[in-house]
Parts: C-alpha cells; structure tokens; sequence
C-alpha cells in the first residue's frame, strides 16, 4: 500500500481550490486532516467549527448542501464521521466535509442556520445513528416511529433487529 | 389499558384557552389516493386556507442501507431497484458508477452507451407516470389511459431485455448484465419514432384546457433562493430558473458526447413544471435517438476477471474463468478502501450514492441521497396561504415516489 499523502501536502496541491483558500484564511486551525482521493477532496474538520466550516465555504462559492449523512466505525473512537456533501454550481466541484465525533457525547452544532435543507437530514442522522444536532428547530425521528428504541444504522445494531 | 401513542405532536397543540380558536387540523394520508403512495401530511387549514404542511414520512421505511452492509458488492444492485421503483436503471447506474468509481475500472464504449439509453428511456417511463398520475389528481382522467398505453410499451421493452417489466437489476459493476437482444435497438427506435406525436397528443389535451390552466398557473411558487436552500433540485428546481443538470453540467457514463438542451423556466409555478417536464421528455426521445444511431461496438462488460462475471462459455471451458466465477459468487470482490460520492440525475432530481469501503467485499456504508427526501422539505413553502385543492396540485408537481423518500 502506498503511503497517503499528508494534511499538508495535499493542501499545498490543492493551493488554489476555493474551499481550502477560505478555510484556511477566515478559520486557519479548522482542518484536522485533507486527503484527496478518487478526484475528491475531503476535509475533517473540527467538530466545534463545523458550523463556521459550512458558512466559509457557502461564502466561496458552494452554494449547494447536497447531503448530511453518517458513517459509524465502531469500534474505534472518535465513533461517528458526520459528513457532508456540498456542491458549487459556478465551479461545477464537490467539497466533502467531515466532522469526527466521539461516543460518549455524539453531538455538534446543526447547520440549519446556513442550509434551512440539512433539516430533514440531521433528524436522518439523529434517528438511525443517534447523532444529536444543537440549534436543530425540530429534532425528531423521522423513518423510524416515535417510540422506537436504538438507532438501527449503529454498527452494533443487528441487521435483522433485536428479537 | 391501552395507551395510545400521542400523534399530534406534530403540531402545536390548540391555542391556549381564551383565545380564537379559528383553525382546523386535517390529516390527510397515507392512504390518500393523490399522495403517490405512504405521505402523510398533517395540514392546518383556516377556512380553506393552509397555513401550515408537516409532512410525516417513514410508512415504506425498509432499512435498505442496512441491508446493503450484509450484502456483497453486486448484491446491493437489485436492492437498488426497489428504491425509486419508477425508475430502476437509473438506480442500478449511480450504485454501479461509485463502485466503478471505487474500484477505478474503466467502462467499455459501448456499455457506457446502452446504459445512457436505456437511462433516458428510464427517464420517460417515470415523466409518463408523472404526467398520467398528475392530471388524474386535478381531475383528467384520460390522459392517465393514454400515458400508461406508452409506458405499457416501455415496460415492454424492459421485459424484453432483462426479462423484468420493473425491477430490471440490468446494469452491473463493470457493465451490463448479458448482451442485450437482437431486435432491441429496432423496438427502441419504433417507440421513439412515434413518441414525440404522443407527446403532442398529450400537450392537446392538457395545454388548452382552461381547467387544467386555472389549477396550475400561479400555484405552488417557488423561488430559486428557496430551492437552493431547501435543496430542491431536477425538474423543480429548473422550473425556478436554476440552469443545473448534471447531465451537462457533471457528465458521467459519456453523456458529454451527446447534445441535448435543458429546458429552463422562470415561471416558478407548477405549469412551469408541467410544461418543463414534457420538454424534458423531448430532449429524452433527441438523446435515445442518438445513442442509437451513434452505438459503438465492442464488449459490454469491462476487463477486470476480479470483478465482472466470466462469459457461460468460458465458465464451462476454461479453468481460470470457472475459478473467477466461483470465487466472486461466493466470496464477492474486495473494494480498495475509500470512500466515494456518486451523483446522477435521474427523473425526479438529483440521485447521489455515498459508498464506504473498508477494504473487504461488503459496502461499509452506502448512503442514498434521493431527491424526494430534500423536495418535501419546500412543501411547506409551496403551499402556504393557498387553498387545500392546491396542495393536491403541488405534490403531483413535485413527482415524488416515497420508496425513494423512505428507503
């Protein structure tokens, strides 16, 4: 296996990418990791700074959140990678943001404020992944019913369901 | 005793005592005969006024994403299907392309052709329910007779070449799934040859019709602002004057050497919509009409033994073919770590497959952005402050399918 390329070194190849450029001047210590991969950037960004993150990027250009979604690499810690996919009409390219966050307090801020859309999406990732989102205006389940116990999406959660 | 779950929490319980208590709260669904399936909608209404939609979705929730972590790689495809049921190609190619994506396996021509064929044909299957189901609801019972006599024929050629009317589970990792029939590119371009006139037949029903007009114009106004904050995107999101199709924009299985316009509306209401869809549906029948006449020879499944099904042929005469077969049957392929974002534009906006390796032969993750989902979210701005009829008009607008909305 080849050896991937470093934080640094992927932002200094990607120097003049619009996303990395307003990261790094209105919020400098955001990006945990970089890696690009398959033609596609993604950025781990600090879980306290998402919100930020998502702004600073909409400002340069990316106007369009296409998903929120969760990965759960359970068992290793920090357990959940929220990740977002936002999209630029102008500069026809795709930002992945993630945020890693642990088990014991699964929390961060909602992006509703910058993207009214990532609603239903975090009550998604609420629901089958137990991923609280603060600031979010309706924070229910929103597939599985009300009274429903556990997040199904879990990797811990068996597949045909606790009998 | 029994205890009832509280499902009017919803909404707001009623006004605190005292005050006016002017408004009336309407379930309506999910057995509603205009809601294209499980939506439920819990309307408030003064008068016949709305004032506000909460849409309350998860009727057809079937865990498909967890299915697909137990799954190898190429089992996830006839799930895929079952999603947007209308239209099960365009499913089967977005998973394919992120795998493809994934495993960085080149598609040979013609494949890539076919596959954006029988793609667009997809598109018109769905735009013909969407067109027969959408006048059903305001009240035009004949076209729905003259468009499923289209789709009858659409169905047709599906079943003529996967064996499937529906679920066709057709496209695979690294292609197609068998060569396609003799006489399939000969059906296809007699159905396309008569289309466009049945197009016309559709657009002398409807466009006239002052009923038809006074039911649609002005109603369900979205602006671009809105749909881009509420993540509208396809034919919605054109009506409003966003010039996006990723079709053009994005060019994925070699849609950039075909030439085909993108209808765009300003008038951000549901005759826009109307009428932006049966462009739509020309611009399909241009596209078919050149994959056909364009269609290269050649192989239809890529050259990678590690992952696509050896040929029958082979399997029973050589050694190495049988051993591939066996091995990927039982064990399926591995994937290289990673993880991918797949985005296609399908009938209803845009579709985009999240794939997460782990390096063994079952997704880690597959997530499915279905455009329905993001859509609903405008429902409440769309039909705010008009009548209760409108709402009915709205929601066949927006062609949504809840397989896809709840997965």
């Amino acid at each position: 296996m080849t050896a991937t390329p470093g934080k640094d070194a992927v932002l200094e190849a990607h120097a003049t990418n619009r996303a990395i450029n307003s990261l790094l001047t209105s919020l400098p210590d955001s990006i945990v990791k970089a890696k690009f991969d398959r033609n596609e950037l993604t950025l781990t960004v600090a879980r306290d700074q998402i919100r930020a993150a998502c702004k600073t990027v909409q400002s340069a250009g990316y106007n369009f959140l296409e998903t929120v979604t969760c990965v759960d690499w359970y068992p290793s810690e920090p357990r959940f990678q929220v990740t977002y996919h936002i999209l630029s009409y102008g500069l026809k390219e795709r930002v992945r943001l993630c945020a890693m966050v642990d088990s014991i307090d699964p929390s961060l801020d909602s992006i509703t404020p910058v993207w009214p859309s990532a609603n239903f999406y975090e009550r998604e990732v609420w629901d089958l992944f137990g991923v609280r989102f603060h600031g979010h205006p309706n924070l229910r389940r929103i597939l599985m019913p009300d009274e429903w116990e556990g997040h199904p999406l879990r990797k811990d959660y068996p597949v045909e369901g606790y009998r | 005793m029994v205890e009832f779950v509280q499902t009017s929490t919803l909404l707001e319980p009623r006004p605190v005592e005292g005050s006016k208590d002017t408004t009336m709260v309407v379930n309506m669904g999910p057995q509603h005969p205009s809601t294209h399936g499980v939506l439920r909608l819990v309307i408030e209404i003064d008068g016949e006024t709305v004032l506000k939609v909460v849409p309350d979705i998860g009727y057809l929730h079937t865990g498909i994403e967890k299915t697909c972590e137990a799954k190898f790689y190429q089992q996830v495809v006839p799930l895929t299907d079952r999603i947007d049921y209308l239209s099960p190609l365009t499913n089967n190619l977005v998973y394919c392309l992120a795998v493809e994506k994934l495993l960085e396996i080149e598609i040979p021509p013609r494949a890539q052709w076919i596959r954006v064929l029988l793609n667009e044909l997809t598109r018109l299957n769905s735009h013909l329910v969407w067109l027969g189901t959408h006048a059903l609801d305001i009240g035009a019972m004949t076209v729905f007779l003259y468009t499923f006599r289209e789709r009858e024929e659409i169905l047709r050629i599906f079943e003529h070449f996967s064996g499937q009317r529906m679920m066709t589970s057709y496209f695979r990792v690294g292609g197609l799934a068998l060569e396609p029939p003799i006489n399939l590119f000969k059906w296809i371009q007699k159905f396309i040859n008569i289309l466009p006139e049945k197009i016309d037949e559709y657009q002398n029903l409807l466009t006239g019709n002052p009923i038809w007009i006074n039911r649609l114009k002005g109603v369900g106004h979205l602006s671009a602002e809105d749909a881009i904050a509420l993540g509208v995107t396809g034919p919605p999101a054109r009506a409003s004057g966003i010039d996006w199709d990723l079709r053009r924009d994005m060019p994925y299985s070699s849609y950039e050497k075909f030439q085909f316009k993108v209808p765009i509306s300003h008038d951000c209401d549901v005759w826009a919509r109307y009428i932006l869809r049966l462009e739509e549906m020309r611009e399909s029948v241009k596209i078919c009409q050149q994959a056909l006449d364009g269609m290269p020879e050649g192989d239809i499944k890529a050259d990678a033994p590690k992952v696509v099904l050896p040929d029958r042929e082979k399997m029973k005469t050589q050694m190495e073919s049988l051993i591939y077969h066996f091995k990927i049957v039982t064990e399926g392929f591995a994937v290289p770590a990673g993880q991918v974002y797949q985005a296609v534009e399908g009938a209803h906006g845009e579709i985009g497959y999240y794939v997460v390796s782990d390096g063994t032969a079952k997704p880690y993750r597959v997530h499915m952005r279905y455009p329905g989902f993001a859509t609903l979210q405008a429902l409440q701005t769309m039909c705010e402050g008009r009548l209760i009829a409108d709402v009915v008009a709205v929601i066949g607008s927006i062609d949504i399918v809840l397989g896809e909305i709840d997965r």
